[in-house]
């Protein structure tokens, strides 16, 4: 069974929407899911299916927050992203996976000084790229 | 009692700005904090307000060492988002300047690790080979360091014909000066006793951090973009992946060695390709549709990541970059634990950490902290080591 098909059985009633690229790139898929099932996800993506996280995309769009965390399968070459849209404009917040794993602590404290999204339960949100007395609620990544 | 010794911010071997903390206790280290962004030049938000082509460009200047890996990484995300795929003759120019690339950054890396534990000739002469490298890119692209061989679509620059021979030579040439410095490190006694069982990086631990490139190939983490997603020429090409177990310093060195034969190897497949093939060398592009693309590169530090959003207009809506040392500079939080100082700062230059900059160092006055400068870090490295060759010679 391919890693796809896996990832699909895995995640079955928890994808919103999967969507492939058709053109020459066959190996690129974004999976769309819910905030509230990021934590549990990424568990099975990570320690079931293993997964290697690569990165996460936080992305500020006019009706919402999207994050796209982006995990590699290096025995094939796929890349899955998982994207996660948080609605609430005014405090956009997601549970951290950083409990999961360590390599996603970084770049949870970068979306957090950049954009502005909180990580519940991370352990060591503070500044990471920006300088440790940078003025309060000013995020650079985001629109205005 | 614990005492701090600051590194940084700029980093000791590779003068980098990077912040290490290390707590000790008498020699030992026993915990680390690691702050970057003293070199935060927000590339991202500036390619938002860049058109497509320029983007090439700005991320070309990132990274003054791996400079193609960027756009390499770049142009492969707006292939994906285009669909597009590039002529044969382009995918062989790009492998071939990115192999090379991986050559020189292999050899600098050796360098400044051969100086750090006192091998200054290891550095005088892999800096010196490193030179006959940056020609062979000056001869194909007119430039030593951001050769500017790239565009979405293709490549900027043919390499002609009657160039090919000479490439081909001077790069066989390079075969005799790695397996020199194959012998330098890998049968030299006093490099062994001295990087062996040094900064540890476990199977566990690479996973757990995510880490790329030679530092995981090193930990026994069989992870290569090249092989497992193939892009450019690399689909076609025969080369290995190296892979060792140890995950010390010692097997660092030797994976990033043994991989140079390796491109090599991929450059001179390439070239024979690039001898019959005679079709164009880029695709014109006019329009960027809406969308989304994903790109990687294997750069001699392990996967560029980059990802593309865009609604159609000239401009990206967001251009995610993710360098390789951002995965691997933190898993030093686990390496460089439980090492002695004098093996600190070789561990931290383990994973070669991206450098860019100018030499300084800076000296941190604290109370109640020890004061270690760049200099002071490196007479301690090359003191150990002229310790164990005493004793190496004591014994014969």
């Amino acid at each position: 069974m391919s890693i796809i098909e896996q990832v699909k059985q895995s995640l079955s009633d928890k994808i919103i929407s999967i969507e492939e690229n058709n053109n020459l790139f066959k190996k690129r898929f974004y999976i769309e899911v819910k905030k509230e099932d990021v934590v549990e996800l990424t568990k099975i993506m990570f320690k079931d299916l293993k997964f290697r996280f690569i990165t996460a995309t936080a992305t500020e769009l006019e009706k919402y927050f999207e994050i796209v965390y982006h995990y590699s399968y290096d025995k094939t070459g796929e890349v899955v992203s998982l994207r996660v849209k948080l609605e609430d404009k005014s405090n956009p917040s997601i549970d951290s996976i950083t409990p999961i794993f360590i390599a996603a602590e970084w770049i949870e404290r970068e979306m957090w000084e950049l954009i502005g999204i909180n990580f519940v339960g991370h352990p060591n949100l503070k500044h990471l790229l920006l300088a440790d007395d940078w003025p309060e609620k000013n995020y650079p990544l985001r629109n205005k | 009692m614990k005492k701090i010794i600051p590194i940084g911010p700029y980093h000791p071997l590779q003068d980098e700005p990077e912040f290490f903390k290390l707590y000790v206790e008498g020699e030992n280290v026993v915990d680390i904090d690691i702050e970057i962004g003293y070199n935060h030049r927000g590339v991202e938000k500036l390619s938002e307000t860049k058109h497509y082509d320029q983007v090439t460009f700005l991320v070309e200047r990132i990274c003054g060492i791996c400079s193609t890996s960027h756009p390499f990484a770049y142009v492969n995300a707006m292939e994906n988002l285009l669909g597009l795929e590039v002529p044969l003759r382009a995918k062989c120019i790009r492998t071939i300047v990115g192999e090379l690339e991986r050559i020189h950054s292999h050899l600098l890396w050796l360098g400044l690790a051969g100086h750090f534990i006192g091998y200054n000739t290891v550095w005088m002469w892999s800096w010196k080979y490193r030179e006959n490298v940056c020609d062979i890119l000056e001869l194909i692209s007119g430039n030593r360091q951001h050769y500017s061989m790239f565009k979405i679509g293709g490549v900027r620059k043919d390499i002609p014909q009657d160039l090919i021979p000479e490439v081909e030579k001077l790069c066989t040439n390079l075969v005799a000066v790695i397996d020199m410095f194959k012998g330098a490190v890998m049968d030299d006694p006093v490099i062994q006793a001295r990087l062996k069982g040094v900064g540890v990086l476990t199977k566990e631990d690479a996973i757990n951090y995510c880490v790329v490139g030679p530092t995981a190939r090193a930990s026994g983490v069989d992870i290569d973009v090249r092989r497992d997603d193939p892009y450019a020429a690399y689909g076609m090409i025969k080369f290995n992946v190296i892979v060792l177990q140890n995950g010390d310093v010692f097997d660092k060195a030797v994976v990033r060695i043994l991989e140079m034969y390796e491109s090599i190897k991929i450059i001179q497949q390439c070239l024979d390709i690039l001898k019959t093939e005679k079709g164009e060398i880029e695709i014109k592009i006019h329009f960027i549709p809406k969308g989304e693309g994903l790109g990687r590169h294997e750069a001699p530090r392990g996967e560029v990541f980059h990802f593309i959003k865009s609604d159609g207009s000239n401009r990206p809506v967001r251009h995610k970059i993710r360098a390789p040392s951002y995965m691997n500079v933190a898993s030093n939080k686990v390496a460089a634990v439980g090492q002695t100082v004098s093996d600190a700062a070789i561990t931290l230059a383990a994973v070669d950490p991206c450098y860019c900059c100018t030499e300084r160092a800076v000296i941190l006055d604290r109370n109640d902290n020890i004061i270690y400068r760049y200099n002071d870090l490196i007479k301690l490295s090359q003191q150990k080591t002229e310790g164990l060759i005493k004793k190496l010679v004591k014994q014969k």
